[in-house]
């Protein structure tokens, strides 16, 4: 028999709530990411879930990281995606293509939440349309180091964060760019932080823009094969994928929690609006995609977890449908609210802002329709 | 050093029902809790690990589920589980419970023994004590903060009573009984709820001690349980029903009479 998934799930809610719900509020009205609960994160190992012992690691796995991602975004989505993006898109990429000695570097402090990752792969002009890549990195003329030119957009955790997985345009075909993906820390010479978004929703989490200029990386910090960067970043996307899945189910799942303990207070007419059956039947339809959601959430952490060929269209499924259903319960948690819902007196306001990005990143929902539809059709 | 911490797994009272035509508590689906004294008393141990590098050893008397309590306390980073559990135990009261935990903890061997001043579902407060008294330590009990000093093989601790903060320092071999409102015990963490998994619950049995048998369950119990009920509220109030301005003054007044303010 396995302990260690319902006391993990035990002290993952029981953190969620006692200590990152009571600040979900602040985080957002304020726009401030919350280095308070990251380090109290850290102390519990959150960090460094699915990095083995022997990388400093808690030696955990996908199905725990995920959890810990939706619980946290049940009170808070801005913490949820702090965890997500670290751990899928910086911790892992490094975790599944680095060298030896770059896992030794990194992965022990990226473990104990001393660093926190990020991963940069948007810009201006290459959104959706990734091969559309302008950042450059031309090897200098010794053949030591790299020169970053360039920038990116929309970065999650930047700023705050300390490694990041940087994808930089290394050479042209006729196609298009052969991209590499490399390790850029903070301080380098010829990186910085450019603009901080200001956001709808997960406002406590940072997103800022990448700005190389003649920024040297030694050639040590390549990730991965010269020209295969465009692959790792697909690939970090489709484990990407299931973190935003899980941020979204558990925001979903928190609108939920919060309007049915508001519609059975709630009376009007003399009795609680739980009461009505627009309300009850309201609740069972989004009780019911929720686990339908989860279904999708838990097939496509298994994927990653047994590193399942299916990963791609799973996780897909998973981000599409959660994502969406996320948008729909929060919108209707806010409307079963009525007037109430609209203030940011309730977290239900909050939530709905928050649902929108899931839709939008690590992929819109109309990338995801290509990617299940292409695997369909091919 | 090796410090063993006393544990029992609880029902969460806040989450119990009184069953209103039997006034009988309603267990089922009631969670059980790691008791929240003893929490206090395994944190205050994990803090002198960290300080020290002292082996925590965590000794819980009850049946097998209370496994899961025990491996919460390894979770939280406690080195050792032990399951006190036979049929033979059942039906002990707190003497019968303290004479078998005693004869446990011998087995397992201790430099110092902390455990919760009560737990939550009897509240008699009587085990921590009866332990000492058949094992022959000296005893703190109502610790509201605890420090160890290995240099000196010394604690110094802060007796909480009602109305005072007693300061002692002990040397040596000794129990302590804590509380838990004065310390927030940690959460569980990954590596350690990771590493529990492969650790096994030791679990001791009857024929693992050196008990007498009419010392033990039943037979060794003289607290007999007559009838239980719910506690009543029969005090005599007066309901003045006017304006919060007018209640504060009627209140203010009543203090002033009984020279509480």
């Amino acid at each position: 028999m396995e302990y260690k998934y319902d006391l993990f799930n035990k002290m993952i809610e029981e953190f969620a709530i006692n200590e990152v719900k009571p600040f979900a509020q602040e985080v957002d009205e304020k726009e401030m990411f919350p280095y308070m609960t990251v380090e109290k994160m850290a102390k519990l190992g959150l960090f460094g879930i699915v990095i083995p012992e022997e990388y400093g690691g808690m030696g955990g796995d996908y199905y725990m990281y995920i959890k810990a991602v939706e619980e946290l975004s049940k009170v808070c989505a801005t913490t949820g995606v702090i965890l997500s993006a670290h751990t899928s898109l910086c911790v892992a990429p490094i975790f599944e293509y680095g060298t030896e000695e770059q896992k030794k570097k990194y992965l022990p402090k990226l473990a104990s939440g001393e660093y926190i990752g990020a991963f940069g792969l948007t810009e201006p002009n290459a959104g959706t349309d990734a091969n559309n890549q302008t950042t450059t990195a031309m090897l200098d003329e010794k053949g030591e180091n790299f020169i970053l030119n360039g920038s990116k957009i929309f970065i999650t955790n930047s700023g705050p964060a300390s490694v990041y997985v940087v994808i930089a345009v290394t050479s042209r075909n006729p196609k298009g760019v052969n991209c590499t993906a490399f390790i850029v820390e903070k301080g380098f010479e010829g990186f910085s932080i450019g603009k901080k978004e200001l956001k709808m929703g997960i406002r406590g989490s940072s997103t800022c823009e990448l700005i190389f200029q003649n920024c040297k990386v030694s050639k040590d910090n390549q990730l991965g094969k010269e020209g295969e960067g465009y692959k790792l970043a697909l690939k970090t996307l489709d484990g990407g994928r299931v973190g935003i899945a899980a941020q979204a189910l558990g925001i979903a799942e928190g609108a939920l929690r919060e309007t049915i303990s508001y519609t059975k207070e709630r009376k009007q007419f003399k009795r609680s609006i739980s009461a009505f059956q627009n309300t009850q039947f309201v609740l069972a339809d989004l009780s019911t995609k929720i686990e339908a959601g989860r279904g999708l959430l838990q097939r496509a952490t298994q994927a990653k977890q047994t590193k399942s060929k299916t990963l791609a269209v799973d996780a897909a499924m998973a981000k599409l449908f959660c994502s969406e259903t996320a948008m729909e319960v929060t919108t209707k948690a806010v409307q079963l609210h009525g007037g109430y819902g609209y203030t940011r007196e309730y977290p239900v306001e909050r939530m709905m802002r928050d649902a929108k990005i899931t839709e939008i990143y690590e992929g819109t929902s109309e990338v995801q329709r290509m990617v299940i539809s292409g695997a369909l059709l091919k | 050093m090796r410090i063993s911490v006393c544990m029992k797994q609880v029902p969460k009272t806040t989450d119990i029902k009184i069953d209103p035509v039997t006034n009988t508590l309603i267990r089922d689906g009631v969670p059980s809790i790691v008791n929240p004294d003893d929490k206090a008393a395994l944190e205050f141990a994990l803090r002198i690990k960290e300080e020290t590098g002292a082996e925590i050893n965590v000794v819980c008397m009850g049946p097998a589920q209370a496994e899961n309590a025990l491996r919460e306390t390894l979770a939280m980073g406690a080195d050792n589980a032990y399951l006190i559990s036979d049929r033979a135990f059942a039906g002990s009261d707190t003497l019968a419970t303290s004479t078998i935990l005693s004869a446990a903890l011998n087995k397992i061997g201790f430099d110092a023994i902390i455990a919760g001043r009560q737990a939550i579902d009897g509240d008699t407060a009587q085990v921590g004590p009866q332990i000492a008294e058949i094992l022959g330590l000296p005893q703190v009990t109502y610790c509201a903060d605890v420090k160890f000093d290995e240099e000196k093989n010394e604690f110094t601790l802060k007796r909480q009573s009602e109305d005072r903060v007693q300061t002692l320092k002990v040397k040596g071999k000794v129990l302590l009984t804590v509380l838990s409102g004065s310390v927030k015990a940690r959460y569980m963490n990954v590596k350690d709820i990771v590493k529990q998994e492969s650790k096994a619950i030791n679990v001791i049995t009857y024929d693992d001690l050196l008990c007498d048998k009419a010392t033990i369950g039943l037979a060794g119990s003289p607290t007999k349980v007559k009838t239980t009920f719910t506690k009543q509220f029969n005090t005599e109030k007066d309901l003045i029903e006017t304006t919060p301005q007018e209640a504060a003054k009627i209140i203010a007044e009543h203090l002033k009479a009984q020279h509480l303010i």
